[in-house]
């Protein structure tokens, strides 16, 4: 019965959402957006269950003294200031009922000068690990690894001015083998063409998985092992 | 003193001419104050039709352009569009429309906008009534035409999506009948994938160094197709490391999603009879934003040096900073998802990659079910008719021939 239930809606809910893409008329033409309002509204109280897991694990590594557990008081400390400043509002200009977002408030303030540059600190690391990974993906080990590091090296010279210098004196006559167009054609062609294959893939995969969900026979996420009971 | 006879007479000359000049030039400055103002003539053959392929709120009205369009003084510039409910009703203005355009799209399905009564909303199956003027640059409105009705109507299939009802009836035919095939007990073969197969020597390997697996489930939400996908493999993990008594540590982004994750890792844990292993800290939600997600997860690698890193689900920016972190770490990778803007990060930086619809088969894979084998065949299928019916549009198209591209294209707008 703990399986059948979630199995049943699963069943009803995903035939009615398939039919419904197909039909504008009331009430089908409106299902797919009242059931991502009705998700949203699930979600809202799923944070609250996310707030307390928060808390109760790093409250349990701090009264536990686990390894680093100071860094558990301040995921708490942060946890709680924020949740203070966005709920009562501290330091809104039109208090209580301003938006959350005013300038000056401390919620926005704690946003704009210790959020967002450690985000952005984050994200500018993505630079280097860029590097470390393309040394070790343009290794040529193999042949694959060797047009891999062809097309980079390629795409990576046409999209910085060198490339063109390096290539303004070939005539008209052989103006495809200029870097910049080369890397042009690289990528609008044959990187198009393997991104749309994939593309074509992954929509025939989404539709086979979500058969195998509806009909019940993929119930893997249910603790089961995709035998129908 | 003759002369001095004739200044007087010279003055009055003058002074007469200048009268006579000054009325003659304010008679011919009359007209202009006083000229009729000419209204262009209406547009012509008014008509109102149901929008197609719609939920019923919404009307088209479709108008020829006036006669005087492209004609000096009482030349078009744009048509007003005026509403009622009613014949001789109250009409108001809907919209207006510049010349060259010759249909307008009237109403709302939302009843209340900025909780107010929406002027635009429009009822299904009422009759509304339509009348147009035509306007010209110095804003000369034409006389009304006469009022032409319409009623909006619901309709209950979408003939623009034609072409798509079809392709997905057939393949689900296909999905259907390898499905039945599967259970009357017909062998499947299914080509190996290098990712699925490395999978049970990753667990193994955890095991053996007697360290934790980490299993990512991406930073969408709980409900994307790929993060449903990242839960069967994940089960399917976790019932592994039950078994082999190894701890899985899956930190989430989104508080369903660790509903969903602990509910899974929790069943796969009473299938493989060791319920007392469970851990419910060990799939905690870290936070909803990305790169502090990335932060913590990170940590965990480096704090707990995980033997073992799955990356299952949907990945945006995250995934090269999550799977380089791993492999500074040493721990065997393997990746999956179906953002191809992120495939050729998680080729370059984690040992095996599921290419898109590979993550959606690896839980048959892994299962070996027969009936799970069922639409993977039928995927096999379809892509070999679509590779067809692409290589006949390219032949048609490259010698000018239409008809192929035509039978496919749809209008769903």
């Amino acid at each position: 019965m703990r399986r059948q239930v979630p199995l049943a809606i699963t069943f009803i809910v995903g035939w009615t959402l398939i039919i419904a893409v197909f039909i504008p008329h009331p009430p089908f033409g409106q299902l797919g957006e009242n059931f991502t309002t009705y998700f949203d509204i699930i979600a809202v109280f799923a944070f609250i269950l996310g707030g307390g897991n928060l808390i109760r694990v790093h409250g349990n590594k701090v009264y536990k003294k686990r390894q680093d557990w100071p860094y558990s008081i301040v995921t708490i400390l942060g946890f709680v200031v924020v949740l203070i400043a966005g709920l009562f509002k501290i330091g809104n200009p039109d208090g209580l009922s301003g938006d959350l977002t005013q300038p000056g408030s401390l919620f926005q303030d704690l946003y704009t000068y210790i959020f967002a540059p450690l985000q952005a600190t984050m994200f500018s690391l993505l630079a280097f690990f860029v590097a470390s990974a393309s040394y070790r993906a343009f290794r040529a080990k193999n042949k694959e690894a060797t047009v891999l590091l062809v097309a980079a090296f390629i795409i990576l010279l046409g999209r910085t001015p060198i490339g063109g210098y390096l290539t303004f004196w070939l005539p008209e006559s052989l103006s495809f083998f200029h870097i910049p167009n080369l890397a042009y054609w690289i990528m609008t062609i044959p990187n198009l063409a393997g991104q749309r294959a994939i593309l074509i893939g992954i929509s025939l995969g989404v539709i086979a998985m979500s058969l195998r969900l509806i009909l019940g026979i993929e119930r893997s996420y249910l603790g089961g092992e995709g035998e129908r009971s | 003193m003759d002369r001095l006879k004739l200044i007087p007479l010279i003055v009055l000359s003058a002074l007469l001419v200048f009268i006579i000049n000054a009325d003659a030039g304010a008679q011919e400055e009359a007209p202009a104050d006083t000229a009729e103002i000419v209204k262009p003539a209406p547009p012509q053959n008014v008509r109102v039709v149901d929008n197609p392929n719609d939920n019923g709120h919404y009307l088209l009205i479709r108008w020829d352009p006036s006669p005087d369009e492209g004609k000096g003084d009482n030349d078009v510039m744009g048509y007003n569009i005026y509403r009622s409910d009613k014949p001789d009703g109250e009409y108001r203005q809907m919209g207006t429309m510049p010349v060259g355009f010759y249909e307008y799209e009237d109403g709302s399905e939302e009843e209340v906008l900025a909780g107010e009564k929406n002027l635009e909303y429009m009822e299904i199956g009422e009759t509304y009534y339509y009348k147009l003027t035509s306007v010209t640059p110095q804003d000369v409105e034409s006389e009304f035409t006469e009022p032409v009705s319409g009623v909006p109507t619901a309709d209950w299939f979408h003939a623009g999506k034609l072409s798509y009802f079809i392709a997905l009836f057939l393949y689900i035919s296909l999905v259907l009948y390898f499905i039945k095939a599967a259970k009357s007990g017909q062998k499947l073969y299914i080509r190996p994938l290098g990712g699925i197969e490395a999978i049970d020597n990753a667990i193994g390997r955890a095991t053996e160094m007697g360290r934790p697996i980490l299993f990512v489930l991406g930073t969408g939400t709980a409900s994307d197709i790929a993060t449903i996908a990242g839960y069967t493999i994940l089960g399917r993990v976790a019932r592994k490391t039950a078994e082999y008594q190894i701890p899985v540590l899956v930190p989430v982004n989104e508080p369903v999603m660790m509903s969903v994750a602990q509910e899974t890792v929790r069943n796969a844990y009473i299938e493989a009879g060791r319920p007392d292993l469970y851990d419910e800290k060990n799939i905690p939600y870290v936070t909803a934003m990305q790169f502090p997600y990335v932060a913590a997860v990170n940590g965990i690698m480096i704090r707990e040096k995980t033997a073992t890193n799955f990356y299952m689900g949907l990945f945006h920016a995250e995934a090269l900073l999550l799977a380089e972190t791993g492999a500074t770490t040493g721990a065997i990778q393997i990746s999956g998802t179906d953002q191809p803007s992120q495939l050729p990060f998680f080729i370059a930086a984690t040992d095996f990659t599921l290419i898109g619809e590979e993550l959606y088969a690896a839980s048959a894979y892994l299962s070996g079910q027969p009936l799970l084998l069922g639409p993977l065949k039928a995927q096999d299928y379809a892509k070999a008719l679509l590779i067809v019916i692409m290589v006949i549009g390219l032949i048609t198209m490259t010698i000018g021939w239409s008809f192929w591209y035509d039978l496919f294209s749809t209008n769903i707008t």
